[in-house]
C-alpha cells in the first residue's frame, strides 16, 4: 500500500477529475506514476487508476485489470458521436483470447443444423458482401457504479458504451450460404475467449434465426474504418444493433446453428434482470421473475459541464450531450428544471443512424441564481422514455433513468 | 419493402463511409498486455487463501473495486464464483475468503 500512497503524490492532475489521496483499500498500482480518478459512486468504491498501458487504447480507467474492464473518462463524450477506436471501452469475461492473431489464418466456423457447414476465411469474409451502420455498444452494467445500495458486478461508471461505424458482412449473407436447415430453432455464437477452467462455462450467446438474418446483424472487421482494436474483438465480432453488448461476441469464431433450444449457462443464467416495470425493484425485494435482457433502452447525457460545475449567472447556460433511443432512433430530447414537471426540447443534431448516438443542445434559461438540478430525458421514436424513477435491481443491469446534473449559477 | 428501404439507407451510409468501405485487408497484430502481478491482496488473515484461490481468473482490483457488501452478499459472489463459474475452491477456503471480504470489504452497518 506504501507504493500506491507514494506514487499518488507524484501522479499529474487530470481535467475535469478531481484527484483524492489513495485510501488504505486501494489495491498497489500495476504501473507507474497513473493518476487516479473519483468516479463519485454513492456506495463509495469510486477511486480507480486511469492507464494507457492496454494496447491500441488511449488513457483508460481501469475496473478491472485481468480480465481487461477499461472504460474512458467521460468527456471524450462531449468530443463528437463517433467514440473514437482508442477510447471505445473494454469488457472481457475471461483473458483467455489470443494476442498474436494472425487475420490470414483465421477461420469463421458455421456449423450445426445446416447444410453446407463452412469453414471460412478472413479473405473471403473481406470479398464478400458488406454493409456499414452506425450502432451504439452497451454494457448491460454500464452505469452500475450509481445503483445504490451498491451491487456486485463490473463497477462501470456511464462510460461502458460507444458509438461507432461497423462494417462487416450481414450475418444473413453467411447463414444463406451455408443454408439453415427446417427445424433450426437458435444460432449460437462463441469466440477465442475460450473457459479459463474445464469445467467453466464458455461464452456463448444465442438469436432467433430471424433476428440473426434481419439484414443487419452483421461480421464486423472494421470499426470507424479501421481493423477492430485487439480489445474490442479483433479481427470479427457480432454486432447486434439495438441490442446489448453481451450478444455481440468478440473475436468471433463459431456460429453454431441448434435444432434445440440454447442451454448454455450464459444464455439461460447470465444477464438476466427483473421482468417488472422499468426492471427496477426495492432492495431486499423477492417474488419477481428474471428475462434476459436484449434490447437496449433509451438514455441521454450532458457532455459539456458535470455534475456540481458553476455557471454566469444572468446569461443562458449552453448545455450540449448525447442521446440514443435503444433499439430505435431518438424522436426528442428535452431538459427540466423542476424534477421533471415540466419540459423544454433541446436541439436535436444530425442523424447518423437509428442505432447510434445522436448529438442535442440547447440554450438553457436558469431561474436566477444558486443551484439548479437540470435534467435530461430522451424519447424514442417508439415513444419509449426515460423513467424519472432511478433503475435499481440486484443485478445492477441496465440503468435507464432520467440523469440530474447540478449546476451552481453565480 | 420496408427491409429493402432500410437496407438502402444502410448501404447509402456505407458509401458515406468510403473509408470503412475501402478495408480490404487486416493486419496481423502481436501485443502483450499489461502485468497485473504487483496488484495484490491487502495483507491480513485471509490473503494467502484469496490470492491462492482467486488470481487464476482475475486481478486483485477486481476485488477491491467492488463496492462494500455485508457478509450474506459476499457469500453469494464466493458461491457465484465456485456454482456458475466452476472455481475449484475448497469448503473451507471459501469460509476463509468471506471472512477476508468481509473484513476488508464489508459494509459498515
Amino acid at each position: 500500500m506504501r507504493d500506491s500512497i507514494e506514487g499518488i503524490s507524484r501522479r499529474r492532475l487530470m481535467a475535469g477529475a478531481a484527484i483524492l489521496a489513495a485510501p488504505a483499500i486501494l489495491p498497489r498500482r500495476v504501473f507507474a506514476d497513473e493518476p487516479v480518478v473519483d468516479l463519485h459512486s454513492p456506495s463509495g468504491n469510486s477511486l480507480r487508476h486511469i492507464s494507457s498501458a492496454f494496447p491500441e487504447k488511449g488513457p483508460m480507467i481501469v475496473h478491472r485489470t485481468r480480465p481487461n474492464w477499461l472504460e474512458p473518462r467521460f468527456e471524450i463524450f462531449d468530443k463528437g458521436v463517433f467514440t473514437p477506436n482508442n477510447q471505445h471501452y473494454v469488457s472481457w469475461h475471461y483473458q483467455t483470447f489470443p494476442t498474436e492473431v494472425d487475420p490470414d489464418k483465421f477461420t469463421l466456423a458455421v456449423r450445426g443444423h445446416v447444410e453446407k457447414p463452412l469453414t471460412i476465411s478472413m479473405k473471403d469474409l473481406l470479398a464478400m458482401p458488406r454493409i456499414s451502420l452506425a450502432a451504439v455498444s452497451q454494457c448491460a452494467g454500464n452505469s452500475r457504479l450509481y445503483f445504490e445500495p451498491g451491487v456486485a458486478g463490473a463497477p462501470w461508471a456511464n462510460g461502458s458504451m460507444a458509438n461507432a461505424l461497423w462494417t462487416g458482412v450481414p450475418l444473413r449473407h453467411v447463414l444463406d450460404l451455408a443454408g439453415i436447415k427446417p427445424g433450426a430453432q437458435v444460432i449460437r455464437f462463441a469466440g477465442a475467449d475460450e473457459s479459463p477452467a474445464e469445467d467453466t462455462p464458455r461464452f456463448m450467446k444465442s438469436l432467433s434465426i430471424d433476428h440473426a438474418r434481419d439484414g443487419e446483424v452483421m461480421l464486423a472487421f472494421g470499426i470507424n474504418g479501421e481493423q477492430l482494436p485487439l480489445l474490442n474483438g479483433f479481427p470479427l465480432r457480432l454486432v447486434v444493433p439495438g441490442w446489448v453488448a453481451t450478444y455481440w461476441i468478440k473475436a468471433l469464431n463459431d456460429i453454431e446453428v441448434l435444432d434445440q433450444p440454447d442451454t448454455n449457462y450464459w444464455t439461460v443464467k447470465g444477464y438476466r434482470f427483473p421482468d417488472v416495470p422499468d426492471h427496477t425493484v426495492a432492495p431486499g425485494q423477492t417474488g419477481y421473475n428474471l428475462v434476459s435482457i436484449t434490447k437496449l433502452f433509451p438514455r441521454s447525457f450532458v457532455t459539456n459541464l458535470k455534475d456540481g460545475d458553476k455557471v454566469a449567472s444572468g446569461k443562458p447556460v449552453y448545455l450540449r450531450g448525447i442521446a440514443f433511443g435503444g433499439d430505435c432512433g431518438v424522436a426528442k430530447v428535452e431538459l427540466s428544471l423542476d424534477g421533471g414537471q415540466s419540459w423544454q426540447a433541446a436541439k436535436l443534431g444530425k442523424d447518423e443512424g437509428k442505432y447510434g448516438f445522436r448529438r442535442w443542445e440547447s440554450n438553457l434559461a436558469l431561474p436566477g441564481t444558486g443551484a439548479h438540478a437540470v435534467s435530461v430525458r430522451c424519447t424514442n421514436s417508439k415513444g419509449e422514455a426515460q423513467p424519472l424513477k432511478t433503475t435499481w435491481n440486484p443485478q445492477g443491469y441496465m440503468r435507464f433513468n432520467v440523469e440530474t446534473i447540478k449546476l451552481t449559477a453565480a | 419493402m420496408i427491409r429493402t428501404y432500410a437496407l438502402a439507407a444502410v448501404l447509402l451510409m456505407a458509401g458515406a463511409a468510403a473509408q470503412a468501405g475501402d478495408l480490404k485487408t487486416l493486419k496481423k497484430i502481436n501485443f502483450d498486455m499489461p502485468d497485473d502481478s504487483a496488484i495484490t491482496f491487502p495483507a491480513g488473515p485471509g490473503e494467502e487463501a484469496i490470492s491462492g484461490n482467486c488470481l487464476a481468473c482475475h486481478s486483485a482490483d477486481h476485488v477491491m473495486n467492488q463496492p462494500p457488501m455485508d457478509r450474506e452478499h459476499w457469500h453469494e459472489v464466493v458461491e457465484k464464483m465456485i456454482k456458475a463459474y466452476k472455481a475449484p475452491i475448497t469448503e473451507e477456503d471459501a469460509a476463509t475468503i468471506v471472512d477476508y471480504l468481509v473484513r476488508v470489504k464489508g459494509k459498515k452497518e
